[in-house]
């Protein structure tokens, strides 16, 4: 299996860390051709405006977009933004979930917070301990999308619809690696 | 469920969304908006640019808190703003403003010649300066999340990020190859804090993102900053003091990006316009360097 991180702009070298240690083949994308013999694709944290303006720069928006129908994809944080609908906001998305976000939804940096989540989907293992930084959160969920978790006061904070994967924590800041091995498990 | 926030975590990981950037010095609402729109991953707010500080010369402060504010209404991306070395006041107005990170920066006039911010008791994540490997490790020991080169500011010459970022980066490289019975001597040594210098042994890297600053210029600058081993870029004079500064921005982000692509860096290296004029740092007086601030 081979999975590719877009390296446009952001923690991509985290997301590449985290699997290798699980034993999979990987790869930066930066141009189109590089998404040609994947078998899935993390969109990092970043800045969501960067990466979409040098998605769009570099023609990757149609085929992100190809991939995405075909394979599983996976946003954390900005990639999360950039798989949405809608982001309340003109910025280059890809709109390939069902779902709606609202951007630094908890505040600025100084409300960027570490928080316990209770994950079903994880299975065994006990609380996700998740990194929120400067995070959205996942407004709505609609058509086959389903919420996969939310901080206590109710607040979407992951997703899934289909093998598409958006998360508003980062899993790739802490040593956890239930999250990037469910990820593998829909790119199989 | 707690949610704890002003963690160290949480500090050094908004520098690690920044990685693979650009950070570009603004000092109006509408040069935020073009740096936003280029693709900048966070912006400085500041009153006058590095260059313009060279030029007018007086005492060097923190920026208007109104400025920063009006910068900060018109971005959606992180805003990063300066106090004086030293000045821990000036830290806690801009911690009170909602800044995203505070960078305690030599561009600014030092407001104590022996001491640095204790950065820990901030909730509010600092960026600071630094011309090689001990002085990283003593402002991260107190308590800054990111780290710079910092070059030669306001010059537009790259000269001294370059030497900077090879200081730091060769003293890694070293430091790799060293026993462990001789890291507490090297730690004496350069005034480091030991069980930091440990830890960079171990990782083969500075404990936080480190981006280079000072004097770049141009789309190749910055990729080879970038080639030489940063995560990315500041770039402060060097756009809004350009023939074309849209232009120019965008082509940054996008040298940073592609920085391992010469094809890529030659098509976006066209038609840019005037660079800044610069000041070859070959040619200043000590007296009118910045970067030796610092202790």
């Amino acid at each position: 299996m081979k999975i590719g991180v877009l390296a446009l702009q952001g923690d991509f070298a985290e997301h590449l860390k985290m699997l290798e240690r699980l034993g999979v083949e990987t790869a930066k994308v930066r141009l189109p051709a590089h998404l040609d013999d994947l078998d899935g694709l993390i969109i990092p944290g970043g800045e969501s405006t960067t990466i979409g303006k040098l998605s769009v720069d570099f023609g990757l928006i149609e085929p992100l977009r190809d991939f995405g129908r075909r394979k599983a994809v996976w946003g954390t944080c900005a990639g999360a933004i950039f798989l949405s609908k809608d982001a309340r906001r003109t910025q280059p998305l890809l709109g390939l979930m069902d779902i709606t976000v609202e951007r630094n939804a908890f505040g600025r940096q100084v409300a960027s917070f570490e928080a316990d989540l209770d994950i079903p989907e994880l299975g065994q293992g006990g609380a996700y301990h998740a990194v929120f930084i400067r995070a959205p959160i996942i407004e709505t969920v609609s058509g086959t999308a389903r919420v996969l978790s939310t901080v206590s006061d109710g607040r979407i904070v992951a997703a899934r619809q289909g093998n598409l994967l958006a998360t508003s924590f980062h899993p790739e800041l802490t040593d956890d690696d239930r999250f990037h091995r469910y990820f593998l498990t829909l790119a199989k | 469920m707690e949610q704890l926030t002003g963690t160290f975590a949480v500090k050094k990981g908004l520098a690690q969304m920044l990685k693979g950037g650009v950070i570009m010095d603004v000092v109006t609402a509408e040069h935020a908006r073009i740096a936003e729109d280029a693709g900048a991953c966070a912006v400085m707010a500041l009153e006058r640019v590095p260059a313009d500080i060279r030029v007018q010369g007086g005492v060097a402060r923190m920026s208007d808190p109104d400025l920063i504010e009006s910068i900060m209404n018109a971005v959606s991306i992180p805003v990063m703003a300066k106090c004086r070395i030293g000045h821990f006041v000036e830290a806690q107005i801009l911690e009170a403003i909602g800044v995203d990170y505070i960078d305690e920066s030599e561009v600014l006039t030092p407001a104590d010649e022996a001491h640095h911010i204790y950065k820990h008791d901030f909730k509010v994540p600092f960026v600071c300066g630094c011309r090689n490997l001990g002085e990283a490790l003593r402002r991260i020991g107190e308590g800054a999340a990111m780290i710079r080169t910092k070059g030669e500011a306001g010059t537009g010459d790259v000269v001294e990020a370059v030497r900077h970022a090879r200081s730091v980066l060769g003293e890694i490289r070293l430091l790799q190859n060293k026993p462990d019975e001789e890291l507490m001597s090297y730690a004496k040594d350069i005034g480091a804090p030991f069980e930091l210098v440990k830890e960079v042994k171990e990782l083969g890297r500075l404990p936080v993102v480190n981006f280079a600053a000072g004097g770049i210029a141009t789309p190749a600058d910055a990729a080879l900053m970038m080639q030489l081993g940063v995560d990315g870029v500041f770039v402060g004079s060097g756009i809004f003091k350009s023939g074309d500064p849209a232009k120019r921005a965008a082509a940054i982000v996008k040298a940073v990006t592609h920085y391992n692509d010469p094809g890529i860096l030659a098509e976006v290296s066209r038609n840019l316009g005037e660079a800044m004029v610069g000041i070859n740092v070959s040619g200043m007086d000590e007296a009118e360097r910045i970067a030796g601030r610092g202790w």
